[in-house]
């Protein structure tokens, strides 16, 4: 077995926001590994889509085209890339760890007898070969992990941990792969699709944003960090426990599963710093924290931070912004 | 109309959400002897929704299925304090397997003889947070399976679910049974236990396996485990919240010129 496989994501025929930078991390496997690239995506009348890939350094693009698969199913999916791996044969495959990815890659490298090394921040090679580090805790703790017994290896890497901008263009050609699927292996029958709150708040927008975590205790108590946020004229957002408690509106929430935010500056209050928060905020121009745990996950992002109780802290701050 | 009769809640204990952290002496995984250990939160909600489920069909049972050392007896009977009518101890010892695989294959192989309608566990774990052993553990049993499930609702010959996409978007899965879903946090309101649900939870039967020593080879190895460098030099501003806050103003308007 050899190469690396990058199987990416699309819907509706536009790929996935992290396609560009999963390219990118199998291109760095490529080259540190001495291996070709390769890059995949599924679909039906999915050629063309794969065919924008087309001006990327790639050994070859491989459109796995069915019927089939014009609905994304974890069946489908799972049994459409296992063909294309065992027919194919790379040492390497490389998701973007997004929902889908969740939700059918383990059960693609289970079917193979492998396990995915899921949400890998970063790698580096050494005399025994691939290490893949990966967070535990919450964040908290790193480890290092090694593939072992034989390939193919799986991996998913986390959004962010790798530079889209080291992309190489080239020229790649386009191949079609057809796999044999019937509408009996899908068991499960994907329905409507649907958003539930109206976005009437665009954080994307906001150059100034507080967000409050799990340690604000109380709904009660969110009106101490809304005068935080209209002292600095920014927007009040929040981690994903205060908008499931009904405290925010789940238009305010900032993660994987709420919005992806880059502003001028980002005050994070009482958020201890879960990587389904990081991801959607660590793009910050600056970051500060306030925390009463020093060893907040939220702090390794920071550029400052206090570490207290923000119900003293919050007012202290007010008070010496309106100073 | 077929009614949901069994539903296995698969559980795991983790350290509490609060505890700090340190690495054991040979750094292969954390210093475990002195922590305080609470159900999985996702976990948690897992279990809400499979009793909630029990209650709305009105016929049915909760199996609470765990694998762990002896501590985990505490969580375990927790879950039957909230409500859970027996439970499947999988002992693992003090060396849980650090790979989903490997737990899924000793979860997979405890339900062997239980044949349940639906398994229902959390997204991921607190502790290794792969976010795979429901998915895995689907595949090994052959079944149908749908991840951060947000809502459930039993249907004529099968089952509705509502799962969470990226962006705020949902989708809407219809799935036969029997099947296996990872349920998303926060969706629903946990309960407490009730002090009649305590009572009757020493009463209640745990059935403990022994893991199985034959176990096929981990296809990964957890090598080091160790505290993150930090990506950035963090400022700390010390002292009373009046001092610090003032630094950091000033460091926002004169250093980073954001304010």
């Amino acid at each position: 077995m050899s190469g690396v496989l990058a199987i990416l994501e699309q819907r509706d025929g536009k790929l996935h926001k992290m396609a560009v930078e999963t390219l990118a991390a199998a291109q760095q496997f490529g080259s540190e590994l001495n291996a070709p690239v390769f890059a995949a995506v599924a679909g039906s009348n999915i050629k063309s889509t794969a065919e924008t890939l087309a001006g990327y350094k790639l050994e070859k693009i491989h459109a796995v085209e069915h019927e089939l698969l014009e609905d994304y199913t974890p069946d489908g999916y799972s049994a459409a890339f296992r063909q294309l791996i065992e027919q194919h044969g790379p040492k390497h495959v490389i998701f973007p760890h997004t929902y889908q990815v969740r939700d059918y890659a383990p059960k693609l490298a289970t079917a193979l007898g492998r396990t995915l090394v899921s949400d890998v921040v970063s790698h580096r090679i050494d005399s025994a070969g691939l290490v893949l580090v990966r967070q535990l805790f919450q964040g908290k703790m790193n480890a290092d992990v090694r593939f072992a017994g034989d390939p193919p290896y799986f991996a998913s890497i986390q959004a962010g941990a790798f530079r889209a901008d080291n992309l190489q263009a080239g020229s790649a050609p386009v191949e079609v792969f057809t796999p044999e699927l019937s509408s009996a292996q899908i068991r499960t029958r994907p329905l409507e699709l649907f958003r539930e709150s109206q976005r009437a708040v665009d954080l994307g927008a906001a150059e100034i944003i507080v967000s409050v975590g799990r340690g604000i205790r109380e709904a009660e108590n969110i009106p101490i960090v809304r005068k935080l946020a209209d002292a600095l004229h920014g927007e009040l957002a929040a981690s994903r426990p205060i908008c499931d408690n009904g405290w925010l509106p789940m238009e305010r929430q900032v993660g994987s599963s709420g919005q992806t935010v880059a502003p001028k500056l980002y005050l994070a209050v009482g958020i201890s710093g879960a990587i389904q928060h990081l991801v959607g905020m660590k793009g910050s121009k600056t970051i500060v924290a306030i925390n009463k745990d020093p060893e907040a996950p939220i702090f390794e992002i920071a550029d400052y931070g206090i570490v207290g109780d923000l119900f003293q802290v919050v007012p202290a701050l007010i008070e010496a912004l309106t100073k | 109309m077929k009614t949901l009769m069994k539903i296995v809640a698969a559980i795991k204990q983790v350290p509490s959400r609060d505890s700090l952290l340190k690495v054991n002496a040979s750094g292969t995984w954390i210093e475990d002897a002195d922590l305080s250990w609470e159900i999985n939160e996702p976990d948690a909600y897992a279990l809400e929704e499979a009793l909630q489920l029990k209650e709305k069909t009105g016929n049915g049972e909760v199996v609470v299925l765990c694998a762990g050392p002896e501590r985990a007896s505490q969580t375990i009977r927790e879950a039957l304090a909230k409500g859970a009518d027996r439970a499947i101890h999988i002992e693992t010892g003090e060396q849980t397997p650090a790979d989903p695989l490997a737990l899924a294959r000793l979860l997979a192989s405890a339900l062997e003889s239980e044949k349940p309608d639906l398994i229902l566990t959390g997204l991921q774990s607190d502790d290794l947070g792969y976010g795979q052993t429901g998915v895995v553990l689907a595949e090994l049993l052959g079944l149908p399976h749908g991840t951060i499930i947000m809502n459930v609702e039993p249907e004529s010959n099968g089952i509705k679910v509502k799962r969470e996409l990226e962006d705020g978007w949902f989708q809407n899965v219809w799935m036969p049974l029997p099947a296996l879903l990872t349920i998303q946090s926060g969706a629903t309101k946990l309960r407490y236990a009730t002090l009649m649900g305590i009572k009757r939870a020493k009463t209640k039967e745990v059935k403990k396996v022994q893991a199985t020593a034959s176990a096929p080879p981990s296809a990964i190895q957890l090598e080091r485990v160790y505290l993150p460098e930090k990506s950035k030099r963090t400022q700390i501003f010390d002292g009373a919240p009046q001092q610090a806050a003032a630094k950091l103003v000033e460091k926002l308007r004169f250093e980073a010129r954001v304010i």
